[in-house]
């Protein structure tokens, strides 16, 4: 059984019919969150081509996201970002088993409508491209296809739960190559966790009210969250992981998985490093098996980085006032 | 010990909602022992069951291949241990996976269960559907079936007990100790099926 806090119901995205004499529903909520569910312990790639997709298949990816450019070059190349092209994202989705998302501009309506239509498995709604919207979100439950997206607080996680998102990822600084703001952010989303938790035990009904008003969320989904005492829904990390040992520090916060964008296919030992992740993730707790990981890959072909504390474009700001 | 030792294979998935879904049908039973998540071979060979849960099936595979698990899961269901395996646990307990779109797979799998899989049957996550089931020979009349990309059994030999289809497709499937499901019990809040894995894991056990 897993969590349905915040599930509206009736949304448009469900969607009935009939599997020859059988009634079925599609889209509901326990088959969004589910979905992100069977992705735990495990590491999504970001990929730009067909063999890059074959490559994170090999080495044990749980899905695939597909982009234009991956986010260090998006910061590079500057300009507008948009979703990736179709015919690529069919492509990939031909020729592999695994899960393939792919990411659409924040607010995007018909963007996500077009990746919807497209059959990804899941949507990103994702501050690595141009917003398109500056004051809302997608409506994800008009959709049928689950959504994921990126928060740095318990606020944006929960805002973005409240209109439809099956699954939740720290934002990070994207194309980096640096953690930094990815161990933030999932510190914040947990101390701010236990805040609610230790007010909701207390049964302080007044000061969780002003605490969900702090967080501009409605009260009864910061009651559930805080009844649980995690997010309601699967949380990954994503946002300058590029070595085994990052994957596996990030596992040690509490995060479910691991997005790996720009770490993988922009090093220079993409194969050894893409399975030496996928290892680190899966024995987190050994710190043996994580040193092997780490050994299978050469530090001089990491990505060289960049120091988050001096970037003109902050991605992680994008959308996160609405 | 006397109590029941299951585990459920904690590699990659949805190893949590398995694990509180057995030890919830335990304590419905009242059948004593503990649930734990297990990964290497030392801690699969003390077990009375194992559950193995929903995920990716390559990665499930591959990465126990790597650590020897799965050699050690096999050695275990030979010698009578019960195995319930939910979509991609069915899967890795097949003896041949085959994908609707992408054809012939060469993951490493049980090679156990003799079933022929075909993978993503039913078609991507947006076709992924709810619909009320029934697995009458094991005494559940009625099951809501959660099928996440699921997998169907296209081919099933003389030992294997088809309990379950939904428009001609198997999705559910027994052979002696195993029971296979296309489908996620563990997503519900219906024990039943995880209470018979586990009616059949106490008579192993005697």
């Amino acid at each position: 059984m897993i969590p349905l806090s915040g599930d509206i119901g009736n949304a448009k995205g469900i969607i009935r019919e009939n599997l020859g004499t059988v009634e079925t529903r599609r889209g509901t909520t326990t088959l969004k969150r589910g979905f992100a569910h069977m992705l735990k312990n495990g590491v999504v790639m970001d990929v730009t081509t067909v063999e890059q997709a074959q490559i994170a298949e090999d080495a044990g990816a749980v899905a695939v996201m597909v982009l234009d450019k991956l986010p260090a070059d998006v910061r590079k190349a500057g300009g507008v970002a948009r979703t990736a092209s179709i015919r690529i994202i069919e492509e990939i989705m031909d020729s592999t088993t695994i899960p393939v998302m792919a990411k659409c501009r924040i607010g995007h309506v018909y963007e996500a409508q077009v990746l919807d239509a497209t059959g990804v498995d899941m949507i990103d709604e994702s501050e690595v491209l141009t917003p398109a919207d500056e004051f809302h979100h997608i409506w994800k439950w008009d959709f049928t296809t689950p959504f994921v997206n990126g928060a740095r607080n318990l606020g944006e996680a929960l805002r973005r739960i409240e209109e439809g998102a099956a699954m939740i990822r720290t934002k990070g600084e994207p194309g980096t190559g640096n953690v930094a703001e990815a161990v933030i952010h999932i510190k914040n989303v947990n101390t701010e966790l236990r805040r609610i938790k230790s007010v909701y035990d207390a049964g302080d009904e007044q000061d969780l009210i002003s605490l969900a008003r702090e967080l501009k969320v409605s009260y009864g989904l910061v009651e559930e969250t805080a009844s649980l005492g995690r997010l309601p829904v699967v949380n990954f990390a994503a946002g300058g992981i590029s070595t085994p040992a990052d994957a596996a520090y990030l596992m040690t916060l509490g995060c479910d998985g691991i997005f790996v964008g720009s770490g993988i296919f922009k090093s220079d030992d993409a194969k050894e490093r893409a399975q030496a992740v996928v290892l680190a993730t899966t024995f987190w707790e050994d710190p043996l098996k994580v040193k092997e990981a780490q050994k299978m890959v050469d530090e001089r072909q990491s990505m060289l980085g960049l120091d988050t504390k001096n970037l003109e474009l902050r991605m992680q700001e994008r959308g996160s006032t609405a | 010990m006397t109590g029941l030792n299951i585990g459920v294979l904690a590699v990659q998935g949805d190893v949590m909602e398995n694990l509180s879904a057995t030890r919830l049908a335990m304590d419905d039973l009242g059948v004593e022992g503990v649930v734990t998540e297990v990964k290497s071979p030392d801690q699969i060979s003390e077990l009375d069951g194992l559950v193995i849960p929903g995920g990716e099936s390559t990665v499930i595979g591959t990465l126990s291949l790597v650590n020897g698990s799965l050699k050690k899961i096999k050695e275990k269901i030979a010698s009578g241990m019960p195995v319930l395996g939910t979509c991609a646990g069915m899967i890795l307990l097949s003896k041949k996976a085959k994908d609707r779109i992408v054809g012939d797979m060469e993951q490493p799998l049980l090679d156990y269960l003799d079933i022929r899989i075909e993978r993503n049957a039913f078609g991507r996550q947006k076709d992924s559907f709810e619909a009320d089931i029934s697995l009458e020979k094991i005494g559940i009349p009625k099951f809501r079936g959660v099928f996440i990309r699921a997998p169907s059994v296209s081919e099933a030999g003389r030992d294997v007990e088809i309990l379950s289809k939904i428009d001609g497709k198997i999705v559910a499937v027994k052979q002696g100790n195993i029971v296979g499901t296309s489908f996620h019990p563990e997503l519900t809040s219906d024990l039943s099926v995880h209470k018979y894995f586990i009616t059949m894991a106490q008579k192993g056990k005697r």
